[in-house]
């Protein structure tokens, strides 16, 4: 077992943790909390895929935006000094059903499908590259200038609907 | 005196030398040195508090025509010792009703990130050495990761909101997050600006590549970042959530004695970090005038003096202006800093596309932000002669717009 297996198992171990943390909390608050350790946890996994930007990227959007968002929902909507929900509602058995489907899709894929394995280091200017082929002709220029567009009607449609009258 | 002048590098080879005379294999030296370094860094960050409350409180005293802390010696000057014995021997409180795991766990969560900061702050020239890399981490995201750590704090300043079970504390948190999350914007904005001019998001390369200071270069990514990194720590003019008159002390009201220091530790070790990294980005980092291949030694020394005058400009705006409102805050943010910030980064960008010489792109950029800063100016200008009363902000006033009445009206009346 290598050094890499040990981190893979303690990173997956965080990730469960707080997957499971999200699920099994009484408390709203403290689940969106456990949310936060399991998005860490897969900004560990790409650190240890060598891929910092998106490590960076994972926890710039997930941890200090969505996590925040999500947080900030949870204060507003509910009854925000008064804890204890049930864990579970009366849909428990369609959920734990739909649950066991994906679960059991996730795994005869994972079993079924022959993951090619690609013996390939990362380059070190691996950045630039991303960079580059975000604005190449050939690489992705389309989809990101789409996205681009989408970003900057939504800022707008955001400005016009916080305008005041 | 060679050895001298280039004194870490040889105390680290040496030490290296050592461990592998003990029969140590090379990696594990490796790692007892990368321990000792961060051992070295992680004391720095809790010595700021130390060394930069003092400083704090003597030079706003001055500026405020007062002695300051004059009783514990010298001058009052270990204050900071005296308050630190204080926090120590405080009894631990809980709240009632609080939220016993996240009120416990928020004060140690927001040291984490503020001391992982100091992983990419350059203190000095590459080592030529490569095995023996000293000081900042070669991370090729590493002003990424500024931003990154940065926005992991809001998450623990909403815990000790939350957690301590106080209606003020709460309201602090919302504002604090709030304000953390409006300025990241153009703070990102004006990082963007250094990385497409040097082409890399590795502090260390920054500096290297950097051959004038870029606050001379392009001022107005240099006063953007240094803004929205003082809004970014709560100070003041952007200290809402210590609105005393308001808020009392915002997310730490109910926090005591040592937990309440760890707040106050991650405060100032934030500083520092973000101090050094202004110096790094737009001050020519550890370059003094050659200074730093003449002699390696200095290098950090010179980090931490250019350091310590940008938080003695920190103290000074502290010192000179008032407190600002939350919607002049917002405000500020948005219609201010995020689209003067936008026209700086499609200027560089533009530099950066017309000459590769560096000279040339300063001139162009020196150019480039005088008409921009001259254009702001006449709009703002503009804007003001024409302000409506309803409210509009305008950030160079000192005194309320017309629109909020200063004759209190009572709220049913309006």
């Amino acid at each position: 077992m290598s050094m890499q297996h040990v981190v893979f198992i303690i990173l997956s171990a965080i990730a469960l943790i707080g997957a499971l943390g999200v699920v099994l909390n009484r408390r709203l608050f403290r689940s969106a909390l456990f949310l936060v350790l399991s998005f860490v946890g897969v900004a560990g996994f790409y650190i240890l895929l060598e891929v910092e930007l998106l490590a960076m990227i994972q926890l710039l959007v997930y941890v200090g935006a969505i996590a925040i968002l999500i947080i900030f929902a949870i204060m507003l909507s509910r009854q925000a000094m008064v804890a204890d929900d049930k864990v579970l509602n009366e849909q428990w058995i369609l959920g734990g059903l739909a649950a066991v489907v994906l679960c059991a899709t996730l795994v005869y894929v994972l079993v079924q499908v022959n993951w090619p394995v690609v013996e390939v280091t990362v380059p070190a200017n691996s950045i630039q590259r991303l960079g580059e082929s975000l604005v190449d002709p050939n690489g992705f220029v389309l989809p990101f200038e789409v996205a681009s567009v989408l970003l900057l009607v939504a800022l707008v449609g955001a400005v016009i609907i916080a305008r005041e009258k | 005196m060679d050895y001298v002048l280039n004194l870490w590098v040889n105390l680290a080879t040496d030490l290296y030398q050592v461990f592998a005379g003990w029969g140590l294999p090379g990696w594990a030296a490796k790692l007892i040195i990368d321990f000792i370094i961060i051992l070295i860094l992680v004391i720095l960050g809790v010595m700021a508090v130390i060394v930069l409350t003092p400083m704090e409180r003597k030079v706003i005293a001055r500026m405020q025509d007062r002695p300051g802390p004059n009783r514990a010696w010298p001058y009052g000057l270990s204050q900071a010792f005296a308050d630190a014995i204080k926090m120590l021997t405080k009894e631990m409180i809980l709240p009632r009703h609080a939220d016993r795991l996240i009120y416990t766990t928020a004060p140690i969560l927001i040291v984490i990130p503020a001391l992982m900061i100091y992983a990419v702050l350059p203190f000095g020239p590459q080592a030529a050495d490569a095995e023996l890399q000293l000081g900042a981490a070669n991370l090729n995201v590493g002003v990424l990761y500024f931003v990154a750590l940065g926005s992991v704090a809001s998450i623990a300043i909403l815990m000790a909101g939350w957690g301590s079970n106080n209606k003020f504390a709460l309201l602090g948190a919302f504002r604090v997050v709030n304000q953390l999350i409006a300025y990241e914007v153009p703070m990102i904005l004006s990082l963007l600006a250094v990385v497409v001019l040097t082409g890399t998001m590795a502090t260390q390369r920054i500096v290297e590549v950097q051959s004038i200071p870029y606050l001379i270069v392009m001022p107005i990514a240099a006063l953007t970042f240094l803004a929205s990194a003082m809004a970014e720590l709560n100070r003041s003019p952007f200290d809402l959530l210590e609105a005393e008159s308001e808020l009392v002390a915002g997310y730490q009201v109910e926090y005591g004695g040592m937990k309440f220091a760890m707040f106050y530790i991650a405060e100032y070790v934030n500083i520092l970090s973000t101090s050094i990294l202004f110096s790094a980005l737009f001050l020519g980092g550890y370059k003094f005038f050659g200074l730093e291949d003449a002699a390696p030694v200095l290098a950090p020394f010179i980090v931490l003096g250019k350091a310590v005058s940008v938080f003695f400009i920190m103290l000074w705006t502290r010192g000179t202006f008032p407190r600002i409102r939350l919607d002049q805050l917002v405000g500020l943010a948005w219609k201010f800093l995020v689209p003067i910030g936008l026209v700086n980064l499609v200027l560089v960008a533009l530099v950066v596309k017309l000459s590769t010489n560096p000279w040339a792109q300063a001139g162009l950029l020196l150019l480039g932000n005088v008409v921009t800063l001259a254009v702001t100016f006449l709009i703002m200008s503009l804007a003001e002669r024409r302000a409506k009363p309803s409210g509009s902000v305008v950030m160079s006033e000192a005194h309320p717009p017309e629109g909020i009445s200063v004759n209190f009206t009572p709220a049913a009346e309006r």
